[in-house]
């Protein structure tokens, strides 16, 4: 087990840059998740770690000492595919000791660490079949249990869940995380989807287009997202975005929205007067009252019941935005319903720059 | 086409077409069979019949007993064999990298080759003798082989490159993971999958070998390295075609190429397939 | 913490800088074999032949071998057994081309769906291939000689012909012999190549055409030939160059003849070079030949990249 460090990583292709200037620290033993839309630069980053693409500039150092220069099978870390690259022409056995196979292990502890592995993944009867006869989430166990089997520095995640359908991907989650819980080792894993980031990581690094837009535990970057990105991208349903101007009279500060209405915002926010801004509320911040009593109103759009809770989409003659609330709503379409911002549950951006305003 | 109930005259003409084409295919080999069983005396006299009235293997006996056409034959069977091989060794190194590598100097390769395939080989006769004849590679199978080796090269790259593109870069990244060099990967790994990729391949190559004629020809002037179609030519003499035992020895020929053929001809589309969309 | 036992290992080997340049590298390791190869035994004497060209070499004349300039190519310029010859190629090529595709394009389709016994049926039609091509000439000859061969006869019968004759031997339509004998041959290379292409295509496009009301027909011109047009083009210039260069069916069935009419470009070099041996003309026909064919070449994949990119 061992840290990694990023330091002042970049990559192109030729002339084409796909990662700017990345600088990541990970304790040892942390699990660290990569989350961002595609091509963002996720993956590339994670097989730089691995090996399996070149550093343009800057340093990668795994145990303290920089891989760079390293061929991935001297890096000592292990990977789990999308795909799961299960070797088609092997056994789940052969699959699993393969890595050992080739460090020459005698069979004994071959046997023993292979049945040892298989049995925290519940492989056993498994281990004789090939992995065309297994299912996909078989085959994921089978891809853990191959880099399991090796004890690396590091385990290397390649969006491992986004093939199984989402019961599976639910039991696997939770699988990953007992196991990282029992084993302990560093972890880097890539996906796509926040949910997953939110329940696997220690830490989240959130990336757009090759730069990294915020580091941070899951709840840093729920509840104080530092740009539009992040705000827009953690959160389901997505975080609702208005556009208005910040108002500060000396004393009160307020947010004017296109429609003229006047959003009371927290008295420590800094900006100046006038400054055009992005406010952001997530749906279930958004308080449906019962009285409009100095809130707001607009009428029923649409009403989606989720069984945990119901997304009602509210419209106004200026925009529209989305509630969530975790009872039943009786709301007619079309009917009125009023609804209030509190103001200590509204992120603040600029409009130009997407940053959130400092507090 | 949809997986839709097909009418019988669809079916009609479906299978009427095919006979055509089976029967177009095969009569010509028939035809070549016939001529072969046609004792000498009734070679003229029943041309056209589709089956002489006496048939014999007097030609088989002649040409097995008391030519050199055995001997023609094993050296058919070493030189094409040789060649496929070596080819195939060659060819999945290089279509390997074809497929798996994006280096300086790829479309240059990929032009070469498509030249090799544009240019009569006749030019390249003359020279290549000159080359061949200070190295004692003239009058030698194994000058042959290394002549039918080069030819054959361009074709089966691009054969085993399709075949590769068929197979996930995953495998070999797992195993480089896993703690296995490149090339061992591509042994390990790799190869293993392609089996029908390497069927293909050799199929290909040893049929394009053995019916080689014009470089046999050329580069070999003494019996004792001469390949079958040499063999075959010296029924023709400068008074008469012995037909009869020419066609019983293109039937023994014909034998090994077209059992290999059969054999292989599957493989051949699946791995034109796989790499068939990306050309 | 983890119960498992001691793991293993890997051992670290510091290449510092050496490994960038080994994974440059790579690749080029990997094709030596092949690029060695093609450049000693094809490239060399390619390049030594092309000399031939510009060369007086005349093997019966031990004193040939001087450097001749342009000569060979002026006397090309007005030889006209050589442009009969380059007529000759163009209606060979047309000819064989145009059939093997069509019929290698039907049989294709045909095969293309499952049914019973198809694979020995595959197996079978595709078998002319692995017939050595001297051989098959000589069978067609065989086979087209009313003394000794059906096709004449049957001819006749039909109506194509006259009377049983010999097409090999008349002047005007000797041309279909070969012609003939070559897409026997041909036809499997063209079904192969489009059956793997047609396999290619996915189904569930023509499932969606069916239900939006496309008949059989309009899937085949607006789903099939879309798909296939970059393989048929390629297909297509492949064989197209191999056929023009393809002189064994000719000089084993007719020898050029009767009267030079059925002698192509390269059975022409042939002639030149192994029949009259001089091989200083037959190298200045041969680069003329070379030059028309990549200019050929380059057209179609212009033609191709075109057609990708729609």
């Amino acid at each position: 087990m061992a840290s990694i460090e990023v330091q002042g990583v970049s990559k192109s292709y030729g002339t084409m840059p796909v990662l700017h200037n990345v600088d990541l620290s990970i304790q040892d033993g942390e699990f660290v998740v990569l989350v961002g839309p595609s091509g963002c630069g996720k993956s590339t980053l994670l097989r730089m770690v691995a090996g399996l693409e070149g550093i343009t500039s800057g340093a990668i150092r795994i145990g303290g000492r920089v891989v760079n220069e390293l061929a991935p099978k001297d890096r000592d870390i292990a990977m789990v595919f999308q795909s799961y690259a299960l070797y088609p022409h092997m056994t789940v056995r052969d699959n699993m000791s393969y890595s050992l196979r080739l460090r020459r292990t005698p069979s004994e502890r071959m046997a023993q660490v292979v049945s040892a592995a298989a049995s925290k993944l519940g492989l056993e009867t498994f281990l004789g079949r090939k992995p065309r006869t297994l299912s996909g989430g078989q085959r994921q166990r089978v891809a853990m249990g191959r880099s399991i089997v090796r004890q690396p520095k590091a385990f290397l995640f390649d969006e491992p869940l986004s093939n199984l359908d989402a019961r599976l991907r639910e039991q696997m989650r939770a699988e990953i995380k007992k196991l990282h819980r029992d084993l302990g080792t560093t972890s880097i894993y890539v996906t796509h989807d926040q949910v997953e980031a939110m329940t696997l990581a220690d830490r989240i690094v959130a990336m757009n287009e090759g730069i990294v837009q915020q580091v941070g535990t899951p709840l840093d970057l729920y509840e104080r997202p530092t740009n539009l990105f992040v705000a827009s991208f953690i959160g389901s349903p997505a975080i609702n975005i208005l556009d208005g101007i910040l108002r500060y009279d000396g004393e009160h500060r307020l947010i004017t929205l296109k429609s003229g209405e006047q959003i009371p915002t927290a008295s420590h926010v800094q900006g100046h007067d006038g400054q055009a801004v992005k406010v952001g509320f997530r749906p279930e911040d958004v308080q449906i009252s019962h009285q409009a009593e100095g809130g707001f109103m607009g009428h029923v759009e649409l009403v989606e019941p989720m069984g945990l809770g119901t997304i009602v989409h509210i419209g106004t003659t200026h925009y529209a935005l989305k509630a969530f609330v975790l009872e039943r709503v009786d709301r007619i379409v079309g009917t009125s319903i009023p609804y209030r911002l509190p103001a200590s549950k509204l992120h603040i951006f600029d409009a130009k720059t997407g940053h959130r305003l400092p507090e | 086409m949809t997986p839709s109930a097909r009418s019988t005259s669809y079916w009609i003409v479906h299978y009427g077409l095919l006979a055509f084409y089976v029967a177009f295919a095969l009569f010509p080999l028939y035809w070549l069979l016939k001529v072969s069983v046609t004792p000498n005396d009734l070679l003229y006299s029943e041309g056209i019949r589709l089956w002489p009235s006496r048939s014999s293997l007097a030609h088989y006996t002649f040409v097995l007993a008391h030519s050199d056409f055995p001997l023609f034959f094993k050296n058919s069977v070493i030189v094409s064999g040789s060649t496929a091989v070596v080819v195939t060794l060659i060819s999945a190194l290089s279509g390997y990298a074809m497929s798996r590598f994006n280096f300086g100097g790829k479309m240059w390769l990929v032009g070469l080759m498509l030249v090799t395939q544009m240019f009569p080989l006749v030019m390249l006769v003359a020279p290549i003798f000159k080359l061949f004849a200070p190295l004692g590679l003239t009058n030698s199978l194994t000058g042959l082989v290394v002549v039918y080796t080069a030819f054959n090269v361009p074709f089966a790259t691009f054969l085993m490159q399709s075949f590769f593109d068929g197979i996930p870069k995953d495998l070999e990244e797992a195993a480089m993971i896993d703690g296995a060099s490149r090339f061992r990967a591509f042994r390990q790994i790799v190869l293993p999958l392609t089996l029908p990729g390497i069927a293909a391949t050799l199929g290909f190559v040893f049929t394009a070998a053995w019916s080689e004629l014009l470089f046999a020809l050329m580069l070999v002037s003494k019996a004792d390295a001469s390949t079958f179609p040499v063999g075959l030519l010296s029924f023709v003499s400068k008074f008469s075609v012995d037909f009869g035992q020419m066609m019983a020895a293109g039937v023994l020929a014909l034998i090994p190429a077209c059992l290999f053929f059969l054999l292989i001809q599957r493989y051949l589309v699946q791995g034109l397939t796989a790499g068939a969309v990306k050309g | 913490m983890s119960t498992m036992p001691l793991h293993e290992e890997a051992a670290p080997r510091q290449r510092a800088g050496l490994r960038n340049l080994t994974l440059r590298l790579e690749p080029y390791l990997y094709i030596a074999p092949s690029v060695v190869l093609i450049a000693t035994v094809m490239l060399v004497p390619l390049i030594i032949g092309l000399s031939y060209a510009f060369r007086d070499m005349q093997l019966i004349n031990p004193f040939s071998g001087g450097f001749i300039g342009l000569e060979h190519f002026r006397t090309l310029w007005t030889d006209a057994a050589f442009w009969l010859s380059m007529k000759n190629t163009l209606v060979w090529t047309f000819a064989s081309v145009a059939l093997q595709f069509a019929f290698g394009l039907v049989l294709a389709l045909l095969l293309n769906n499952s049914f019973p016994g198809r694979g020995i049926v595959q197996a079978l039609v595709f078998l002319p291939w692995a017939v050595p091509t001297f051989l098959s000439g000589l069978n067609w000859a065989w086979l087209f000689n009313p003394v000794v061969g059906p096709l004449p006869h049957w001819m006749a019968a039909l109506g194509i012909l006259p009377a049983p004759e010999n097409i090999l031997s008349d002047p005007s339509v000797a041309i279909w012999g070969p012609i003939v004998a070559n897409v026997w041959w041909g036809i499997p290379f063209f079904a192969i190549t489009l059956l793997a292409a047609l396999q290619s295509i996915p189904q569930d496009i023509y499932e969606a055409a069916s239900i939006d009301g496309a008949g059989p027909w309009r899937r085949f011109t607006d789903i099939t030939l879309p798909f296939l047009a970059p393989t048929i083009a390629i297909a297509v210039l492949l064989r197209t160059v191999w056929i023009a260069n393809f002189a064994d069916l000719i000089i084993v069935m007719t020898n050029g003849g009767p009267a030079d009419q059925t002698q192509i470009v390269s059975s022409y070099i042939f002639t030149q070079a192994f029949r009259r041996l001089d091989f200083g003309y037959a190298s200045a026909v041969a680069m003329v030949l070379l030059i028309l064919l990549l200019a050929y070449s380059f057209v179609i994949i212009l033609l191709r990249q075109s057609l990708l990119r729609r």
